[in-house]
């Protein structure tokens, strides 16, 4: 048996980086783990979607329906598109930040009212505002990291200093004090 | 220790410990990665060739001299390829020479699903197909065994999952290996009818010999577990069907041509029910079923379109998948856009305005054919823009002044050239729009022969655009701004208005290259702002129209200022708006 978790978001707000992070406190707890991307169109500001599945063996890469422990939602209502791979006593992670989609800005479909609000009706919900959480370390772009330090109030047997020790190996050294503060504030939230 | 690498990755490191010493490829999702992660050792030439064609003519060259070589594509790039690629069956190689090519299932980013298993039964080449990252590695290793062993080119097939999923990986070191001694021998490397005659014999000789590696190789192998039902599967279907139905019986393909058939027939004969799992076409099906071996299911449960998974797998063999909630509100779509900032945006903004037929091309401006620019009447392969506006323009010559190709500097390099020739040669007057970003964009930025570095970031001479337009015979040649929308738009009324072809070669680097450092935000008066939603008609992502007035998101805008060009009232500016 695998755990799974899902990182949804819009292209280009980091979700590999995030993904890669948990991979790297996955494999140093010696975990086998698989982890799956996708690259080119989509990344262009379009929905995207990265797995990760850990366990004693892992064979697909991908996460299934009902399937995952965790989604991890770097947008508002990209946790809500992909609800049905959530198991039933799953938890959504999601941020509280929204990023609308050029068919709601060009007004050809409309943005859902209050979706979190409607998400914790149909599951498990921990929310965050990590845009301002990431903009008070100094970078919106740390939202992932900020993100990331809440699942990992939800993932006891990773210790805190992994999660620092893998910001310092794989975030361009210029970005890891930014990206470890973002990082706590997250998980202190 | 084992590394968590990316597919990609994976092979590339292959590469390197198979001693390979030069790869040649041209940028494709989902492949680009290898190329990229093998330029890193420094024991090996790595190049971005201007098209597949010729990367792989390239590694032909360097297999003859005798070289480990290498080349990787997508799916499509092996069209590009398929020329070469047919005779080097015929020659065989001197160093070993392997072809990768990925596949695309769900078309996360090409325009077709095409399956490139066919290619190796058309050419008659063997291939490997990995399930995941170890396997890369490995099958990478082995390939050059196998090329070296039967004389010929191997391919190496990989989808999506696979080129783009991590898993771990052992590493081992580099085989150093000299060059083989290259000795002229036209009767293998010249294929004129007398010498390519004699050398299909060869090649029907080695399939026999291949398909004898195949019946007997461990990359072909059975689990044979509850024998109610045995699956036949290769690549990233192994792992679904692990994962689908724990304790099933398997027959693992890993060598997909030649197929090991009477291995195939042996585990059939110890399951109740033969199933085929196989993404896209049915071609192992066709395969076991040809051979007379019983086949109970296939395409007739799976079908031949999209990627498979755990869940569809289940789905489609009637077994229950674990409980679930879904969303019940309706969610707007979130479809790729332009970034904000592009320098392609007022290019379709302009050909939208003047509503002009846009025969499109591959790569981010793709994206100009969605809403609200919808600018875009045709995209179907690499250059085909310019060729198909020869021809729409030749059959229908009013349209002349109402129609233009669009094409971008690394898509025109690789095979937008011999269309222009034809314009040019054959005088249709046609007017082509090079859209200069001044790298290949949607595949990731890799470098390009006009951005006059190399893919080690070595500094050349750039091809330039306008003297390859002139050469070819284009005498209205001129460029533009591609941030000025009213430079565009004169340039488009002149040159379309012209009676003889031209090119219009609209200039602005991609704003997400790390040398183009973004402007201030731009932000509305509210009090100046009319709220005629002018602004919004260039479909930017940081432009949002909220209580009866734009608005910017100063966390997406880069300054480049075409909203503030689309506004009639000074609204938009520099600097901050209470």
């Amino acid at each position: 048996m695998s755990n799974s978790i899902m990182i949804v978001g819009v292209g280009g707000q980091g979700t590999l980086l995030a993904s890669r992070l948990i991979g790297h406190v996955l494999i140093e707890k010696g975990f086998d783990v698989k982890l799956s991307e996708v690259h080119g169109m989509s990344q262009r500001g379009g929905s995207v979607v990265t797995y990760v599945k850990y366990g004693d063996k892992v064979f697909s890469p991908i996460v299934g329906e009902g399937e995952a422990d965790f989604i991890l939602s770097f947008e508002a209502i990209e946790g809500a598109r992909y609800l049905k791979m959530l198991k039933k006593d799953g938890l959504l992670i999601t941020n509280t930040a929204q990023i609308y989609p050029i068919t709601v800005i060009t007004g050809q479909q409309e943005y859902p009212t209050e979706p979190i609000d409607a998400l914790k009706d149909k599951c498990r919900v921990a929310d965050v505002d990590a845009l301002k959480l990431a903009r008070a370390c100094g970078s919106d772009k740390a939202q992932n990291t900020v993100l990331l330090g809440v699942l990992s109030r939800y993932m006891p047997e990773i210790a805190l200093e992994s999660w620092l020790s893998a910001i310092e190996q794989l975030v361009k050294p210029k970005f890891v004090e930014l990206n470890k503060k973002a990082f706590l504030e997250g998980r202190n939230a | 220790m084992k590394q968590l690498l990316l597919g990609n990755k994976a092979i590339a490191r292959g590469l390197w410990e198979a001693g390979v010493k030069y790869v040649s490829s041209y940028p494709g999702t989902p492949s680009t990665e290898i190329t990229e992660e093998v330029a890193e050792f420094s024991e090996v030439y790595a190049e971005w060739a201007p098209n597949e064609k010729v990367a792989l003519e390239s590694a032909m060259g360097a297999s003859l001299a005798g070289a480990r070589a290498f080349t990787a594509m997508k799916h499509v790039g092996l069209n590009v390829a398929a020329d070469p690629l047919f005779t080097s069956a015929y020659t065989g190689v001197n160093g070993g020479l392997v072809i990768c090519v990925a596949d695309d299932p769900a078309m996360h980013s090409s325009q077709n699903e095409q399956d490139s298993r066919h290619y190796a039964r058309a050419a008659k080449l063997p291939m490997l197909e990995p399930s995941d990252s170890e396997e890369c590695r490995d099958f990478t290793c082995l390939a050059y065994e196998l090329s070296e062993a039967f004389d010929t080119p191997v391919l190496l097939r990989t989808c999506t999952r696979v080129a783009h999923s991590q898993s771990l990986v052992e590493l081992h070191e580099r085989a150093d290996l000299p060059l083989k001694e290259y000795k002229k021998d036209p009767s293998k490397y010249v294929m004129n009818p007398g010498f390519g005659y004699k050398r299909h014999f060869v090649v029907e000789d080695r399939l026999k010999k291949l398909k004898e590696y195949s019946e007997n190789s461990p990359l072909n192998f059975e689990e044979i577990n509850d024998t109610s039902v045995g699956y036949v599967c290769s690549g990233t279907c192994y792992e679904y069907i692990k994962e689908a139905i724990p304790g099933a019986s398997v027959f693992k393909v890993g060598m997909s041509f030649p197929m090991p058939l009477e291995k195939i027939r042996a585990f059939a004969a110890k399951v109740d029910k033969l199933i085929v799992v196989e993404e896209l076409d049915g071609v192992f099906e066709a395969e076991i079923r040809a051979a007379g071996i019983r086949v109970d299911g296939g395409k007739d449960i799976f079908g031949c379109i999209g990627e498979l998974s755990q869940s569809k797998i289940r789905a489609a063999l009637g077994l229950s998948l674990p409980e679930s909630a879904e969303f019940d509100q309706p969610l707007p779509a979130r479809p790729p856009v332009m970034c904000a900032g592009c320098p392609h945006r007022g290019v379709f903004y302009v050909l939208s305005k003047l509503k002009l037929t846009v025969t499109g091309d591959i790569g981010c401006y793709t994206l100009g054919a969605a809403a609200p620019l919808s600018a875009v009447d045709s995209v179907l392969c690499m250059g085909a823009s310019i060729g198909m506006l020869h021809g729409f323009n030749t059959v229908r010559p009013e349209a002349s002044g109402k129609t233009v190709a669009v094409i971008g500097d690394s898509t025109f390099l690789h095979s937008g050239i011999t269309g222009l020739t034809d314009i040019a040669y054959n005088r249709s007057i046609s007017t082509v729009l090079i859209l200069d970003n001044s790298i290949t964009g949607m595949t990731g930025h890799q470098q390009n022969p006009a951005t006059g570095l190399t893919l080690k970031l070595k500094e050349v001479p750039p091809v330039s655009l306008e003297k390859v337009c002139e050469a070819v015979g284009i005498k209205r040649v001129r460029s533009v701004d591609a941030g000025n929308l009213k430079e565009i738009e004169t340039a488009l009324r002149e040159e379309l208005a012209a009676e003889e072809p031209s090119v219009i070669i609209c200039r602005k680097p991609c704003q997400l290259l790390k040398y183009v450092k973004p402007k201030p935000a731009l932000s509305v008066d509210a009090d100046k702002c009319r709220g005629c939603k002018s602004c919004m008609r260039i479909g930017c992502p940081a432009v949002k129209f909220a209580s009866g007035k734009a608005e910017i998101d100063s966390a997406q805008c880069v300054g480049c200022g075409l909203c503030s060009q689309m506004c009639a009232f000074g609204a938009i500016g520099e600097g901050k708006h209470e």
